[in-house]
């Protein structure tokens, strides 16, 4: 049990490095950094669930993931919105 | 060429750090002090089956407090720098695209099921895990929701005015009637304790709980509907 365990939340590391490193991947574009940020938030609040904090993988979940997300999203809308003008 | 290499000297400082952390590391065989009690006092002292919560609520309501203050401000900050001066006319938004079939199908069927959702964990935040910050978040990403596919629509800011300074007054005033009426601030054997684990039990906790959750789930509305409302002139 304890070694699947650990082997989980090192995966979920490695995969959350991964998906950190695709924000910095060649060309540089902002809405793949901004989903990257998502995906990391998302694989920490699995990587929370893991390690048996349910509450605060909750509150990762739907701020880090969720709202920062698309808070994110809609700002660099407007900003780009305001640069066509 | 140096700044590459001096952040990958950082980089590398940063990894030593991490590892000798990593290394020192020894797993606690038992429970240290504090944790020992809250384990072993929390059924009996405060009846709310999720240790968590008790704490937070609870034991260290105060800094609860402090917390639920500090998102308020942040809120109000960001009110105070993006609020746009109610005289002018407001411009016309610049023509969006509408919504497509699938996002207002989506939001209408979705956010009556994201509300109740946050209802519930903020509700029943002292039997498992969640409570009002997760509830409230909850409650905040429904109306994101429905900015997303109505983003020219207009929510009643005094609706989440109001729901949002009754809610810290409720919070503030239990703290207080803690005091006279039972052991202290934000003292939870206000109302009867009843039974562990039934959803009205622990006290007050449910009812501090369903108020932060609004709350934060007004202040968190209220930051995303200013960021939405600030036109883009």
């Amino acid at each position: 049990m304890n070694a699947i365990l650990l082997v989980i939340t090192i995966l979920l590391g490695i995969a959350m490095i991964i998906a950190a490193l695709m924000a910095i991947h060649r060309e540089r574009s902002l809405p793949i950094a901004i989903l990257s940020a998502g995906l990391v938030s998302l694989l920490a609040s699995v990587q929370f669930l893991v390690l048996a904090a349910p509450d605060v993988a909750m509150t990762e979940a739907a701020i880090g993931s969720g709202l920062t997300t698309f808070l994110f999203f809609f700002v660099l809308g407007k900003v780009r919105r305001r640069k066509h003008d | 060429m140096i700044k590459r290499f001096s952040v990958f000297l950082i980089m590398l400082g940063l990894g030593a750090i991490f590892l000798q952390l990593l290394l020192q590391y020894l797993p606690d065989e038992s429970l240290n002090l504090s944790g020992r009690y809250y384990a072993e006092n929390t059924a009996s002292e405060v009846g709310a089956a999720n240790i968590i919560t008790a704490i937070i609520v609870t034991y260290r309501g105060l800094d609860t407090l402090g917390e639920v203050t500090v998102l308020f401000l942040t809120a109000a900050i960001v009110g105070l720098v993006l609020s746009r001066d109610q005289s002018q006319p407001r411009v016309k938004p610049a023509d969006r695209p509408q919504p497509g079939e699938l996002l207002s199908i989506g939001t209408q069927l979705l956010v009556p099921l994201i509300l109740l959702f946050g209802a519930y964990i903020f509700i029943n935040g002292h039997l498992t895990p969640g409570g009002g910050f997760q509830g409230g978040a909850i409650l905040a990403s429904a109306t994101l929701l429905m900015l997303l596919t109505h983003p020219v629509k207009r929510f009643s800011h005094r609706l989440i005015t109001r729901l949002e300074s009754i809610s810290g007054l409720v919070f503030v005033g239990v703290g207080m009637l803690g005091i006279i009426l039972a052991g202290g601030f934000l003292d939870n054997r206000l109302l009867p304790l009843g039974e562990f684990g039934e959803l009205f039990s622990a006290g007050t906790i449910p009812v501090i709980y369903a108020f932060i959750g609004l709350k934060v789930g007004a202040e968190f509305s209220s930051m995303l509907l200013k960021l939405a409302e600030t036109e883009d002139n």
